[in-house]
């Protein structure tokens, strides 16, 4: 009887088709040194209600790749050179930004690292959570306050009632973020980009926050992006993880299996990197070496330089998105040794 | 002029008065030391306000009457009609006093006018030269630095001469001599404003470049324009008064501050109190804007704040 109820509710084309697939994306920034590809490449795909951690270090390009989805690119140096993003069976690389606009917050919403700058200082909080309610709903003052007034008690504001008159300083830097939250969520988006939602904040309000958005995810049903450099704090949230090196994904999989199973060297140093709880004490081993520039990516695989597993094909020959040979499993990785690489752990 | 002389000794003071109490207590004595200075010179600006608007309507002033017998009388005379001249009388007999309240209303109907217009025009054209960047920055920019390369009361008595004087004039002249403070600074605001993440938030809820300029980015650069339009006030009075004194801003027989000082230039060794007056009330008031813009800084400008 439910499944009935689901099937007539969501139509079959839109359920089997992912929510939203970017297909080999690529993105230029012209600066004053040269062109730079922050994307070289990309694929992943997003389906309804799922959610997918994007990560990475600094410079790969996580968050290009929420920007260029968003059209948020710098302008005029920023581009989109090649791919397609293609959200709910539209290319958002071609429309203009205008239509991109027009879909964002009502079906893709994002919310930014630094809670205290994605709010404006001069307005109330209140007014802020109620701008979307007013300007793309069209609900008079009363109405849009009293729906503001039900987010901030839902993202968990105390005395919600007292505070919505107050201002952004006002507040710690987790009740920010869940304002943030809030504001994201006012029109019940699709689709919800987080940038480092967490960064800024110190770690045990990260794992309320998690904890917040996961269930408000399980609430609207919501797909989420995940983009962070923390590799615990996602862990038990997101169903799969792409990881990006240098503009491009290194691997992708489920999450447990990525975790358990690294079939890329540099997955394998990520994880390898973090303290374990098991041998306490004892030294971190850190990746050799520095993300390269990408101004001067190496030839090849562009981990080459900091790996172990180097060989002379992989200075020549750029590693492709494959399944390892005899792997079952849903996860693929561009290198040429994942099969010994998924040996080794 | 000596009102210009005595204006950069009088702001130092207010700021080293500042400087030397900002003690460890350090936030609550220097907002409250703001707040002396800003309460004080409203109240002195809002007595120049009130004195404009009602005065003249309880004392006559007649432009063209002259009362020849009762010429150059000294303050505190009692006149043939009765009447008691606290400032004494003009050349021609007129009430000295009668005169500066008009005059007051002049100066500072000119002096608001000219902010509203100038600043209509200043921070729209800052606005659009900070968001969209690029060619209409360049070209924006450019034309209020080749204006800066002017001195604006030249630029001001070249306009004034070509228009011929009147009210509507002047503050046209003024105005177009004023625009580019605001714009320089609202550009600037901007430029600091539309990267902030705020911005980019409001995108992504679908916000379009109108609703950001005016909705999300505007509201930030408020303070910064009221402290420009506070210091730019005196600035434009004065340059009023100047135009006036050489006979290229209103009309003679609009009684203003720079048409009375320049009038009493020929009596100033027997009936001082012609020029004086008008001198000292003009010296005030634009001390007082100076010192309030000066305060207000101190409060708004994040810069200064976390530098103190």
């Amino acid at each position: 009887m439910t499944l009935v109820e689901v099937n007539m509710t969501t139509p079959i084309s839109a359920s089997a088709a992912p929510l939203l697939s970017v297909e080999d994306l690529r993105v230029e920034i012209g600066t004053s040194a040269g062109v730079v590809r922050p994307l070289d490449g990309v694929t992943l795909h997003i389906d309804r209600g799922e959610t997918l951690a994007v990560l990475g270090e600094s410079g790969s390009g996580k968050s290009v790749m929420a920007q260029a989805i968003m059209a948020l690119l710098p302008r005029p140096n920023g581009r989109i050179s090649g791919g397609r993003i293609v959200y709910d069976g539209v290319d958002l690389a071609r429309l203009p930004v205008k239509a991109v606009r027009k879909r964002c917050g009502t079906e893709i919403a994002m919310i930014f690292q630094d809670p205290l700058s994605s709010l404006n200082p001069v307005f109330r909080v209140g007014a802020q959570i109620a701008e979307p309610f007013r300007r793309r709903r069209g609900m008079g003052r009363r109405e849009a306050k009293r729906r503001a007034l039900e987010l901030l008690q839902r993202v968990g504001i105390p005395h919600a009632a007292r505070r919505i008159d107050d201002y952004p300083h006002q507040f710690s830097g987790g009740q920010r973020q869940r304002i943030m939250i809030a504001i994201a969520l006012a029109l019940e988006p699709d689709l919800l980009i987080a940038d480092e939602p967490t960064t800024a904040l110190d770690v045990t309000v990260q794992a309320q926050i998690m904890t917040l958005l996961a269930a408000l995810q399980r609430e609207h049903g919501m797909a989420m992006m995940l983009i962070t450099h923390d590799l615990g704090v996602v862990a038990d949230v997101a169903d799969r993880a792409v990881i990006m090196y240098a503009g491009r994904i290194a691997e992708t999989g489920p999450i447990r299996e990525v975790y358990e199973q690294p079939a890329h060297p540099y997955t394998e140093g990520l994880l390898g990197s973090i303290p374990s709880e098991a041998q306490p004490g004892e030294r971190l081993r850190p990746i050799k070496g520095s993300p390269p520039s990408l101004l001067d990516l190496p030839r090849g695989c562009p981990f080459h330089p900091r790996c172990a597993y180097r060989t002379d094909r992989c200075v020549s020959e750029t590693p492709v998105l494959r399944r390892p040979v005899g792997w079952s499993v849903a996860q693929l990785a561009a290198c040429h040794r994942s099969e010994e690489v998924l040996e080794h752990d | 002029m000596t009102i210009s002389n005595e204006l950069p000794p009088v702001v130092l003071d207010a700021a080293t008065a500042v400087v030397s109490e900002v003690a460890p207590p350090r936030s609550r004595l220097r907002r409250r030391t703001g707040r002396t200075r800003i309460i004080v010179c409203s109240c002195i600006i809002g007595c120049y306000a009130v004195a404009a608007m009602i005065g003249p309507i309880l004392l006559d002033y007649d432009p063209v009457k002259t009362r020849t017998s009762m010429r150059l009388q000294p303050p505190f005379s009692r006149l043939e009609d009765g009447s008691f001249a606290v400032f004494g009388t003009d050349q021609v007999g007129q009430d000295v006093f009668a005169q500066m309240l008009l005059g007051a209303r002049i100066s500072l109907l000119v002096g608001g006018a000219t902010l509203v217009l100038a600043g209509l025009i200043g921070v729209s054209v800052g606005m659009i030269a900070g968001f969209f960047g690029g060619w209409s920055d360049s070209v924006l920019m450019r034309l209020a630095d080749i204006q800066l390369t002017f001195p604006s009361i030249l630029l001001a008595i070249f306009i004034a001469a070509v228009l011929g004087p009147s009210v509507q004039n002047v503050i046209l002249v003024l105005a177009i001599s004023n625009w580019v403070t605001f714009a320089r600074v609202n550009r600037s605001q901007v430029l600091s404003l539309k990267h902030r993440e705020y911005v980019d938030a409001a995108r992504t809820l679908g916000a379009g470049n109108r609703h950001l300029m005016l909705r999300t980015i505007f509201p930030g650069c408020l303070a910064p324009m009221m402290v420009v339009a506070t210091v730019e006030l005196g600035h434009v009075i004065l340059a009023e008064a100047s135009l006036s004194f050489l006979g290229l801003g209103v009309p003679t027989s609009v009684p203003s501050w720079g048409v009375t000082i320049s009038n009493g230039r020929n009596y100033l060794s027997d009936a001082w109190w012609i020029s004086t007056l008008p001198g000292i009330a003009l010296a005030v008031l634009v001390m007082t804007t100076g010192v309030l813009g000066d305060a207000l800084r101190d409060r708004y400008d994040p810069r200064l704040r976390s530098a103190g």
